[in-house]
């Protein structure tokens, strides 16, 4: 263990870690905006310097690692005014103006930059920018990215390519006009964008979104975390709910998902639930009219079960196959095999997620 | 799994290589008096344009500056605005990951304070001072303005003589600077935005290689003012004051300590780079004007100096930087230990060592320490080093000097600091020990010299050289009154002597005592070069004539000669060559060969005409003297 001290206070860190995530397992607030972690630590955006005792200039929290003995100073004035500086030249460069200083914008009270320029104690840019007015690119039926409020902290890129792994999101024109090439133009389906959003989640700012934020505000919802009902992977989400509506998906940090989630996850497994045509009591078809009739779980579950116990008793258990849906978690499918072999006495079982 | 390639990661970065050597050029060319705001913000910009574009300080920050700062390049901004770029500024330095960014930021803090002038002249006055403003470079970074683009366009008329007339207009000693002069006139030459800077140097010494200086008629001498100008050392500086002095009609007397004329470029710089029948040349020239009475072995000690600006209506003091500095290290006493200056100035009276068989280790890694280590070659010595406590790079002697000794066999020892010298029972030296050095930090611009952790170093000398510099032996005029500061003469810009009240009084002087005296070249800047010593004796001259009440004009003789237009197709630089080493090492003869005809007029064809095109022809873009 290496001995370092935060603002005083004398902690014990792991070699290897930086002195972000020596701080926040001591609970110590650091800013941040463009560190996100296991997805990008670029070190961009220097809203995270701190003062270390013996360094000339201050240095990132998030990209500089614990040495024994480090003194650390999270808010001496020095880095305080710094911090602001960069915020206000991150601000200034943001087109505040193209969203109405954040009025129409859809992440408007889920901003991170919002967040950290009242942290930092930035009310309004005083650098001066030129108006921008770069066209949105949004035929992407998902996601929209507008170039006038990117900040270019590339929280995208490291979560569409250190994440997830596809390596669609990269940067482009470089220099001081880098901004991120994203695929959501015209010819969005000749890509090979999933469209799984991830860098969507990524994105502290307005500026690449789910298009379907723009459906609620962040301070009309409330979330539940759930299971991803799509497949057996078990991916962890937080359904975002407006009254008694779910509006959206968010990824959830679960054991198999860590943060992340696939296209179907985040935009394919809830917009049904509301829909006027699903069913939502068991049907049993009237063998006179030959059409399915509604009917109550007992008499439903009674039918089928006397049904298999005959085709059981007529033909044997080998008879009868167990086909279980792709969209089923591992729990239900866990019982439903447990129900063909125990109950059918059948060993034929499978499932469809080949997919 | 991506396929690997032996395509370069980006093909335009072998395509951007050719042209960074024309950016290089561009900032090599700087034109002389550039609003230094202007440079500050195309350094910037360049800093900013460089950005990855990762982080925000660099990214953001810089052009946020470069606007700031071309507000104040183009007089908006006010102090706030100074102490707001301040402010981002120190952030950019402080916060940037790499040095794109932070020493880009770091330059422009540096910038603001070092032109601190400037930046209150654009915030308050809405204007650059007075001294910025364009001139023609040549003439410009020469000490004593010569007038470059005339004389290169006689040259390449033909007109050898007229440009030597030219070149004497500003500057008595046309032979001595084609020879040897450190040519400051070619390092901003605007030329070099094509190809190279021309070798103005080398067209000079074709021209008098042509027209020899004693052969070339001096202008005729204005009729006599029955003034009486004293000039003490006939050096390079004085002799030139003498020589405008006489032109513009006063009588003007030379003392001189030594045997013959010249200062230290009879004394201090050898033969084989300025034959001394050349300097004679020059000499003669300069005496060929009447009017000058030349005392030779007449050194000048306090009283003396006391009578002459008495007996003068002025003086002119230009004693030079004569004696050799000592190193404090033991042994310096031991027989076969010279000074550098002690040595050069034996051979300037044809007094020339025998070091046959001899190993000679010199001390230093000037100029100076290069003419000791190739005379040392000349005179026979079996092995000669040069030993510098610095490495080659950091030499101040010329490339070409170190260049030309190592090709003489000269061994160049280097990061080695002298320790003391050996001794043997007679007393004579044997050996200089040295202790090691590895180069440090830079200190004031230059790379610094630390003790290394390596053993020490004994190197066999049966002589050696102390090449470390000048003094200058001023305790006699600061008796007589004159103000002095580490031996060096204290004068304002015109060189008007600061008189030292308490000597003055402590002699019994009234206070007025030498107001009629003036100082400059090597005793009043410290060891420098010809040419600067030769600016100085004009403007001595001028000074002297304004302060008698006159103001003369002196006509050349000759006529600048129509510009021709640009040759804009590059071409190589002409060098200047040298006998082959092993040659010009077993004689004292001149080591130089002139350009030819042909090499001259492709070199006089390089020239831009500044004087003609470009800000040359506007107001205040010349510096010239009727």
């Amino acid at each position: 263990m290496l001995n370092i001290t935060i603002d005083g206070r004398a902690l014990e860190a792991r070699e290897g870690q930086t002195v972000l995530e020596a701080a926040r397992e001591a609970g110590i607030h650091i800013p941040t905006l463009c560190y996100l972690a296991e997805r990008s630590a670029i070190g961009s955006c220097r809203v995270c310097v701190v003062d270390v005792e013996g360094q000339d200039a201050p240095v990132p929290a998030c990209t500089t690692r614990v040495v024994d003995g480090m003194q650390v100073q999270t808010a001496t004035e020095r880095v305080l005014k710094y911090r602001r500086m960069a915020v206000d030249l991150l601000i200034s460069n943001h087109g505040l103006d193209s969203t109405d200083y954040c009025f129409s914008c859809v992440k408007n009270g889920a901003c991170e930059l919002q967040a950290v320029a009242r942290e930092v104690g930035v009310s309004h840019p005083t650098f001066p920018v030129a108006q921008m007015r770069k066209p949105v690119l949004d035929s992407n039926p998902f996601l929209r990215f507008d170039p006038n409020l990117c900040i270019a902290c590339q929280r995208c890129v490291g979560a569409c390519n250190n994440a997830a792994g596809n390596h669609v999101l990269q940067t482009g024109k470089r220099g001081v006009r880098t901004t991120i090439r994203a695929p959501f133009g015209p010819n969005w389906d000749a890509t090979i964008c999933e469209s799984c959003g991830n860098c969507a989640q990524a994105c502290p700012t307005g500026a690449l979104v789910e298009k379907r934020r723009g459906l609620y505000r962040e301070w009309d919802t409330h979330t539940v975390r759930t299971t991803c009902p799509h497949c057996g992977v078990g991916c962890q989400l937080d359904l975002v709910v407006k009254g008694d509506q779910i509006v959206d998906v968010q990824a959830a940090d679960g054991p198999s998902n860590d943060g992340l989630l696939c296209v179907k996850g985040r935009s394919g497994s809830f917009d049904f639930v509301n829909s006027p045509d699903r069913i939502t009591t068991p049907l049993v078809k009237n063998p006179e009219t030959g059409e399915f009739e509604p009917a109550d779980w007992d008499t439903a579950l009674d039918l089928v079960a006397r049904k298999f116990a005959e085709l059981k008793e007529e033909h044997g258990g080998e008879s009868i196959a167990a086909f279980a849906c792709s969209r089923s978690t591992n729990e239900d499918i866990y019982l439903f095999q447990k129900m063909a072999r125990c109950a059918f006495d059948s060993p034929n079982v499978d499932n469809c997620a080949r997919v | 799994m991506t396929r690997l390639s032996i395509a370069p990661a980006s093909a335009d970065d072998a395509r951007i290589g050719g042209f960074l050597d024309r950016q290089k050029r561009r900032v090599d060319a700087m034109p002389p008096g550039m609003c230094p705001l202007a440079q500050q913000l195309t350094l910037l910009e360049e800093g900013a344009l460089q950005t990855c574009g990762k982080c925000v300080p660099c990214r953001d920050g810089l052009p946020q500056l470069a606007g700031m700062l071309r507000h104040l390049v183009d007089c908006q901004a006010d102090a706030a605005e100074v102490e707001r770029m301040r402010a981002l500024a120190e952030m950019v330095r402080d916060t940037s990951d790499c040095a794109i960014g932070y020493e880009s930021a770091n330059a422009l803090l540096e910038g603001l304070d070092a032109f601190a002038a400037e930046v209150e002249s654009h915030v308050s006055k809405h204007e650059c001072q007075r001294s910025v403003g364009q001139s023609v470079p040549c003439e410009t970074f020469c000490p004593a303005h010569v007038n470059v683009p005339a004389y290169i366009a006689l040259v390449a008329q033909g007109d050898y003589a007229g440009a030597v007339q030219m070149i004497r207009k500003d500057n008595p000693f046309p032979t001595a600077c084609g020879l040897v002069c450190e040519h400051p006139c070619e390092q901003r030459c605007r030329r070099t935005l094509i190809d190279a800077p021309l070798n103005i140097r080398g067209i000079k010494e074709f021209a008098c290689e042509h027209a020899r200086a004693d052969q070339v008629p001096v202008p005729k001498r204005l009729p006599a003012t029955g003034r009486r100008v004293a000039v003490v050392g006939g050096g390079p500086s004085g002799l030139t004051c003498a020589y405008f002095a006489a032109l513009m009609g006063h009588d003007v007397d030379v003392f001189e300590g030594r045997k013959q004329l010249g200062g230290m470029i009879r004394y201090g710089i050898p033969a084989y780079r300025f034959p001394r029948e050349r300097l004679d040349e020059d000499i003669r020239g300069i005496l060929a004007v009447g009017g000058i009475t030349v005392h030779t072995e007449s050194p000048v000690d306090a009283e003396r100096m006391a009578q002459l600006s008495a007996d003068y209506d002025a003086v002119y003091v230009a004693i030079g930087a004569q004696t050799g500095k000592g190193l404090r290290i033991d042994g310096t006493d031991a027989e076969g230990v010279f000074s550098a200056v002690d040595l050069l100035g034996r051979i300037g009276d044809g007094d020339y060592p025998d070091f046959t068989g001899k190993k000679v280790a010199v001390i230093g890694g000037g100029n100076v320490a290069m003419d000791c280590c190739r005379t040392a070659v000349r005179a026979g010595a079996e092995e000669v080093s040069v030993v510098y406590r610095r490495r080659i790079s950091d030499m101040t002697a010329l490339p070409a000097e170190i260049e030309s000794a190592i090709a003489e066999g000269v061994e160049m020892i280097t990061l080695q600091a002298p320790a003391a010298i050996e001794k043997d029972e007679q007393g004579r030296c044997c050996a200089l020990l040295t202790n090691p050095q590895m180069i440090g930090p830079v200190k004031r611009g230059r790379p610094a010299p630390v003790a290394a952790d390596k053993p020490q170093m004994r190197i066999p000398a049966d002589i050696i050289l102390i090449a470390v510099g000048q003094n200058i032996v001023s305790a006699p005029f600061e008796e007589f009154g004159m103000a002095a500061e580490w031996g060096e003469f204290k004068a304002d810009e015109q060189l008007h002597a600061q008189m030292d009240a308490e000597a003055l009084a402590a002699r019994g002087a009234d206070a007025f005592a030498g107001a009629n005296v003036f100082v400059g070249g090597d005793c009043q800047t410290g060891p420098a070069s010809a040419i600067k010593a030769i600016a100085a004796g004009k403007v001595a001259a001028r000074n002297i004539d304004h302060m008698l009440g006159f103001n003369h004009t002196l006509d050349c003789g000759v006529t600048v000669p129509p510009a021709q237009p640009n040759d804009r197709a590059a071409y190589g630089r002409v060098e200047v060559l040298e006998r082959p080493a092993r040659e010009r090492k077993n004689d004292f003869d001149a080591v130089e060969v002139p350009m030819s005809t042909e090499e001259a007029m492709q070199e006089c064809g390089r020239c831009l005409r500044c004087d003609h095109f470009g800000a040359g022809a506007c107001e205040g873009g010349r510096i010239q003297y009727a």
